[in-house]
Order: C-alpha cells, then sequence, then structure tokens
C-alpha cells in the first residue's frame, strides 16, 4: 500500500528580495564564492545559430516594473534538440546550455537574454511545437515561480500550428505570449497582473 | 539504482491546495504580484520534461561549506555551526541524483550581505550567505552553515521572519525547479510569520521545518539539522511524443 501514498512536493516558497546572494552573487557585487553566476552567458562562439538579444520588464498590477525579480529560461538549440539527458533524440549543440539565468536591472527592471534562436521542437501526438523560449520568473511577492513562454512574432504559420497557443481559449490572451520584434532584438514585457496580463502555465 | 533509463515520463500534476496560492493578501508585496485570470493547465511536452543539468565540474572546493567560503584566511563565520543535511527525493519516492543545490541566508544576526538590507544588525566580515552543492548517486546533500539569526521586515508594523535558508532546486526537468526556504524545528516566529502562512496545510509547513538531528552532529564542532526536499515526481511511461517527429 506504500506505494500508492506518495510523498507531497516540497511547498514552494517566494525568493524573496535577495535571490541575488544565492543565484547570482557577483551580479551584487559579492565576489569571491563563485567564479561567475550560473547561467550568465548563454552563447560563446562556437554556438550554432541566429544571435538574438530578449528583453524586457516584468509589471506588476500597478504597470510599476518589477526591480528585484530573477528569470530563467530554457530553449532548445537551432536544431531543436535540448542539452538535457532527458532529450534522447540527438546530441545537442554543446557549445549552447540552452539555459539562462538573469536579475532584472535594479533601477530600470530590464532584464537582458543574449542567446540565439531555437528551432521548432515536437508536440505530443505528431504535433509540432512553434519555436519558443520557455521562462521561469521568481522575485518577492511571488509566492510559487510563474511560468510563461516566449513566441516569435515571425513565426506566423507555426505560431498557428502550435497546440499550446492553440489551447488558449480567449484568443485575445495569444498576442501576451508574443514578442515583439526589430531586428535581432526580441522585447518581451511580462504583465503579472491586470488588464493585458501574461498567460501563465501550469506546466 | 534500478536502472539507469533515461525517464521521460510526464510530471504529476501540482497540487494547487498544498502549494501556496499566488494572492496572499496577509504578505502585502503578493497583493499585486500575483495573476488573477487561471494559469493555463499544459500537458508535459519535450520543453518541460527537458532542464538543465550541471556537473561536479562547476563546484569549488568550499562551494558548500558557507562558514569557510567568505572567510579570511584562518576564520570562519560567527554563530551556530550547524551541518544541514538530507536527501533530495520525488514524489514516488525515488532519490534524485545530479540535483543542483543552491542555497543563501542571512548571517548569525540577521543581517544579508545585499545592499537593499539596512536592518541595524551588523556583517559578519567571514560570512558570505551564498553556497551550492549537488545530490550523490542517491540524492543525499549535506552543507555545512551557521545558524541564520530572525530579522524584521516591513509588511506587517512589527513582522519577523523565523530564521530560515532559502533553498533553489534543480530536478532533471524543468516543470520540477523549486525555490523553497527551510525552517528550523521549535521556532516560535513560524507560527507568526505571513509568509509561511502563505501554506495553508500545517503537514506542508512541518515540511519545511528542518529537525535537529542529534545522530548526525559532530562532537565539538557543529549541530545538524535534517531536511528532506521533494521535487515532482513523474509518470513511468514515457510521454506521448512522437520524438522523431513522424
Amino acid at each position: 500500500m506504500h506505494e500508492l501514498d506518495p510523498l507531497k512536493e516540497s511547498p514552494s516558497q517566494t525568493a524573496g528580495p535577495y535571490v541575488h546572494i544565492g543565484c547570482m552573487p557577483n551580479s551584487i557585487g559579492n565576489h569571491g564564492i563563485f567564479e561567475e553566476d550560473l547561467g550568465a552567458r548563454m552563447v560563446n562562439e562556437d554556438t550554432k545559430g541566429e544571435r538574438i538579444t530578449v528583453r524586457g520588464r516584468i509589471y506588476d498590477g500597478t504597470g510599476t516594473a518589477l526591480k528585484d525579480a530573477m528569470i530563467e529560461i530554457w530553449q532548445a538549440d537551432s536544431n531543436g534538440l535540448f542539452n538535457s539527458p532527458s532529450d534522447t533524440r540527438g546530441e545537442a549543440d554543446p557549445n549552447f546550455a540552452g539555459w539562462g539565468r538573469q536579475p532584472v536591472e535594479p533601477e530600470t527592471g530590464e532584464f537582458v537574454f543574449e542567446t540565439i534562436k531555437p528551432a521548432s521542437v515536437p508536440a505530443p501526438r505528431g504535433r509540432t511545437q512553434a519555436p519558443h523560449i520557455s521562462f521561469w520568473i521568481v522575485a518577492r511577492g511571488i509566492n510559487v515561480g510563474l511560468n510563461t513562454r516566449m513566441y516569435f512574432p515571425e513565426e506566423e504559420a507555426a505560431n498557428a500550428a502550435d497546440p499550446v497557443l492553440g489551447s488558449i481559449e480567449h484568443r485575445s490572451r495569444v498576442a501576451t505570449l508574443i514578442a515583439n520584434r526589430e531586428g535581432s532584438t526580441y522585447t518581451f514585457d511580462i504583465h503579472i497582473q491586470g488588464e493585458n496580463e501574461t498567460v501563465f502555465l501550469d506546466i | 539504482m534500478t536502472s539507469n533509463k533515461v525517464e521521460q515520463g510526464a510530471f504529476y500534476p501540482r497540487d494547487h491546495e498544498w502549494q501556496p496560492k499566488a494572492y496572499t493578501p496577509w504578505y502585502r508585496t503578493s497583493i499585486l504580484r500575483s495573476p488573477q485570470k487561471p494559469l493555463l493547465r499544459l500537458d508535459s511536452t519535450i520543453s518541460e520534461i527537458t532542464g538543465p543539468v550541471f556537473g561536479h565540474n562547476i563546484l569549488g572546493q568550499l562551494d558548500d561549506d558557507l562558514t569557510l567560503n567568505y572567510a579570511k584566511n584562518g576564520e570562519s563565520a560567527l554563530g551556530e555551526r550547524i551541518v544541514v543535511h538530507g536527501r533530495v527525493l520525488d514524489e514516488r519516492g525515488k532519490g534524485v541524483s545530479n540535483a543542483l543545490i543552491e542555497v543563501w541566508q542571512a548571517n548569525a544576526g540577521g543581517r544579508y550581505r545585499h545592499k537593499k538590507d539596512a536592518y541595524l544588525a551588523p556583517l559578519d566580515p567571514n560570512f558570505g550567505g551564498c553556497g551550492r552543492t549537488i545530490t550523490d548517486v542517491d540524492g543525499y546533500y549535506a552543507f555545512r552553515t551557521i545558524k541564520p539569526g530572525p530579522y524584521p521586515w516591513p509588511n506587517g508594523v512589527n513582522d519577523w521572519r523565523p530564521a530560515h535558508i532559502h533553498f533553489s532546486l534543480f530536478g532533471a526537468g524543468f516543470a520540477q525547479r523549486l525555490i523553497t526556504q527551510m525552517y528550523f524545528e521549535g521556532d516560535p516566529h513560524i507560527g507568526l510569520c505571513p509568509i509561511v502562512n502563505t501554506i495553508k496545510d500545517d503537514a506542508a509547513i512541518d515540511q519545511l521545518t528542518a529537525k535537529l538531528d542529534m545522530n548526525n552532529t559532530i562532537p565539538m564542532d557543529a549541530r545538524a539539522y535534517r531536511f528532506d526536499i521533494v521535487l515532482r515526481g513523474r509518470r513511468s511511461t514515457k510521454f506521448d511524443n512522437r520524438l522523431e517527429g513522424n
């Protein structure tokens, strides 16, 4: 009977205002413990794929940008492979971990990731997911990290066929997951609460 | 260790009655930082069952020893010396190996090494307050630190956080990503804390409360606290996805 009584996931708690101390100490000037903050650099000169910049801000229910949030992104490489032992389809680009972590800038609230554009990846039942980047957001006042995805505006046909975007019942909200593009820079603003509230995912 | 097979099953859905809700107005900052619309339920795809996995090569010699990793040569942090240890399991009770654990905390007086912390209690010149480790093949981890002090914070007019250590965990999939806080057995601030009380179930709060573990103390050196952490479990069947895309 014991096997039928699974453990419960440890409850989440807010990351609090001082998350940088543990996850990115160099970003607040706490040098000397870790050589480099994990996830701070996603690409090097050997990384394959189209270089892009992903930037944006995270807004609270009054439209004020959060100044203390931390964001992690997770994405496939330029061939649509994830650099993870759980992806057994083939070897992902060894020069691209696919994972990045950045604080928002403490004065302006802006986050910036220098990364590459991911290719599309498979979806259940033989479908295909449009190219996307998974986001995870933690901060003071957020009790459980918020999951969302960023999609690319130039991928109109792929976005139209994407099963996740397709499952959004209120079609006017689909636009909250699609970044704005200017050259190689994508702006993805996230609204936690209110009128333009971003679609968050229960993954 | 029954097999080395890569697991690709979908994750169990998160229990939102067990987890804190987003909107918990007694923790004031949550009022404007909580979505009002429902989350979109998404079955695991390959984007969620995969996630970054870190190798031991990222770890420095003292990364798991907060008493020494910021201290001047021959000195160490001031405070109650403790070992915090336990296992990272998933909801099926399986040890999670190669899980990166990052921790951060205030010093013995409740002061954080962060430019935004203006609390009157002084910094400890030998304490940085951050560390990390990676679980072994059985999911076991341990690190050494000093017990953090409680501290006041601007929420209610006289709110104090219990002594706590922040934990950040990576499992095998991005959907297992978790940040939580560890509390200490017997701390009277636990029941009073608005952040603790974002969790409604006493058993869930108990799951975040480390127990004094006399059997693992180091005589004349450090006490020990036991803290097991549970990440989401997953179905054993491969997720329904034609990975080759045909």
